[in-house]
């Protein structure tokens, strides 16, 4: 899921929970995730890219 | 018999014990006159005075039938209370409803198997979850050195308890840094094992994949006689011979008080100078520590609270509410994301580790926080505590390889600072001979760093 996309989602959620103080920590994940994210990248670039490399439909469920 | 006030180290009071010099029911009562003298301070949420006192008089007429248990016989411990103890709440320092357990944790029925008396709970950061332990439903914990100051956390109460003489060793936990973050504030030792090392059975859960429990206590020693009872080993001190330690210079990074980076400075040229090799290792991918540990202990604290947090999300502090409340907004994918980046970074620290003894790094990279404070200066950047306080001991929580918080002298206006010792997975005895003849290079050393003898 797109991080920016996430964002305003959750924090959507939050403020119609009460919860608009979790705003700037959900920005602060966010930022964290992205981070994330580029680690994961740089830690693995033989990743495939989704959907490049799934064996067929059916043989990936548990 | 009485006992004397300048005996502070289990080391010091079992042969006493043992000898009849010193009795069980005195030390009883000595460490619960401290406890009630420093009160304002917050270390205990639960003293178990009469249990005590009942088991101290066990403990003696076990000796006087010739029963000898070893070196915690008769000995004062706190657990903190995240630990269940039979017959006692586990409060976890929440006004959410306690547990009450009716059996120990495994770690306190082997404690009790050693002879160990249990004193008391001590205080907590709420569900420890955080690095402080101003957020607690019954008082923040106080520094003794300074109330207006943070004893660090989360296991704070039982950093306090040891430095103020109210228990001779205690037991913490350890998720991002909890045992070693407020033994370096307080200047006392703290141990966190090799992941798994120690049975989580009967404790209350924060991230079932990060969590460690561990001994606390004065000195190395001690930490080793309470690690021995905790583990059900007899491994016997060695002496380490001649050590090649390992800087991570890159993770330890430019972030540090001046303070603590002469004190770090000062111990490496003391190691040096006593012949050891202190040479400089990579950590790779190390940069993205914090990130990991985010991903993985927001969502495993999340879910543990998840029922909780519907019924009686009042009953938390608000700062552990908002964190609890965030991990379930966190995803999977991420989570996946995460897990697998630790796998990584355990073979980075194994890596690391190949050709040494031992890592070096300081334990924390500031000394003791302003109390309620969010966020601290730290050589002139300004951070959030509790990254700051997290950011050297998260790491290893990841890795599972085992680490000890040990003094190491203090800044120029007195505050405790501490070192760093990071051992292979699985050789936790051997780390413990390293730290014991580094502490014994080091202790005492707190004038400046000899010109050109640094690095």
């Amino acid at each position: 899921m797109d991080i920016n996309a996430w964002l305003t989602a959750a924090i959507a959620d939050a403020e119609r929970r009460g919860l608009g103080d979790l705003r700037p920590l959900l920005e602060t994940l966010a930022r964290s995730t992205t981070a994330l994210r580029e680690a994961e990248g740089s830690a693995r670039p033989d990743t495939p890219t989704p959907g490049t490399n799934l064996p067929p439909t059916g043989e990936h469920q548990e | 018999m009485s006992a004397p006030a300048d005996l502070r180290t289990i080391a010091q009071i079992a042969p006493l014990i043992r000898a009849g010099d010193l009795s069980p029911t005195d030390l009883v009562e000595r460490c619960l006159g401290r406890i009630e003298h420093s009160a304002s301070l917050n270390a205990f949420i639960t003293v178990l005075a009469d249990r005590a006192r009942a088991e101290a008089r066990t403990a003696e007429r076990e000796m006087a039938s010739g029963h000898y248990r070893g070196p915690l016989h008769g000995v004062p411990v706190s657990v903190k209370d995240l630990i269940d103890v039979a017959g006692t709440p586990t409060t976890s320092g929440s006004a959410v409803p306690a547990r009450h357990p009716t059996a120990d944790a495994a770690i306190v029925t082997r404690l009790r198997a050693a002879g160990a008396i249990i004193i008391g709970k001590t205080n907590l950061h709420e569900f420890a979850f955080g690095t402080t332990s101003d957020e607690s439903a019954f008082g923040p914990v106080h520094h003794p050195k300074d109330p207006s100051r943070s004893a660090g956390g989360s296991s704070g109460g039982a950093a306090v308890a040891l430095l103020e003489g109210m228990c001779f060793g205690s037991v913490g936990t350890d998720t991002g840094g909890s045992i070693r973050i407020p033994s370096a504030v307080c200047g006392i030792v703290g141990l966190k094992p090799t992941l798994g090392e120690l049975p989580c059975a009967g404790i209350v859960p924060l991230s079932t994949t990060l969590d460690h429990v561990g001994p606390m206590a004065r000195t190395i020693a001690d930490v080793r006689a309470l690690f021995r009872a905790m583990a059900g080993t007899d491994d016997v001190a060695r002496e380490p011979g001649h050590m090649v330690l390992g800087v991570p210079e890159a993770y330890v990074g430019e972030r540090l008080d001046p303070g603590v980076r002469a004190a770090f400075e000062r111990a490496r040229s003391t190691l040096r100078l006593a012949g050891h090799d202190v040479v400089p290792v990579g950590i790779d991918g190390a940069d993205c520590t914090p990130d990991v540990y985010l991903h993985i202990v927001l969502p495993e604290a999340s879910h543990m609270h998840a029922n909780t947090l519907v019924r009686h999300a009042d009953g938390y502090s608000p700062g552990v509410r908002l964190r609890l409340e965030m991990g379930g907004y966190l995803l999977a994918e991420d989570y996946v994301r995460a897990m697998h980046l630790r796998d990584r970074l355990t073979r980075a620290v194994d890596a690391a580790l190949a050709g040494c003894d031992c890592l070096l790094l300081p334990t924390l990279p500031i000394p003791a926080p302003v109390l309620n404070a969010t966020s601290v200066d730290v050589d002139g950047h300004r951070m959030p505590v509790r990254a700051a306080m997290l950011r050297l001991t998260q790491l290893f929580n990841m890795t599972g390889h085992p680490a000890i918080a040990i003094p190491n002298g203090s800044t120029p206006d007195g505050w405790p600072v501490s070192l760093q010792i990071v051992g292979r997975r699985g050789a936790t005895a051997r780390l413990l001979d390293c730290a014991a003849a580094i502490e014994g290079l080091i202790a005492g050393q707190t004038g400046p760093v000899p010109v050109g003898k640094s690095g």
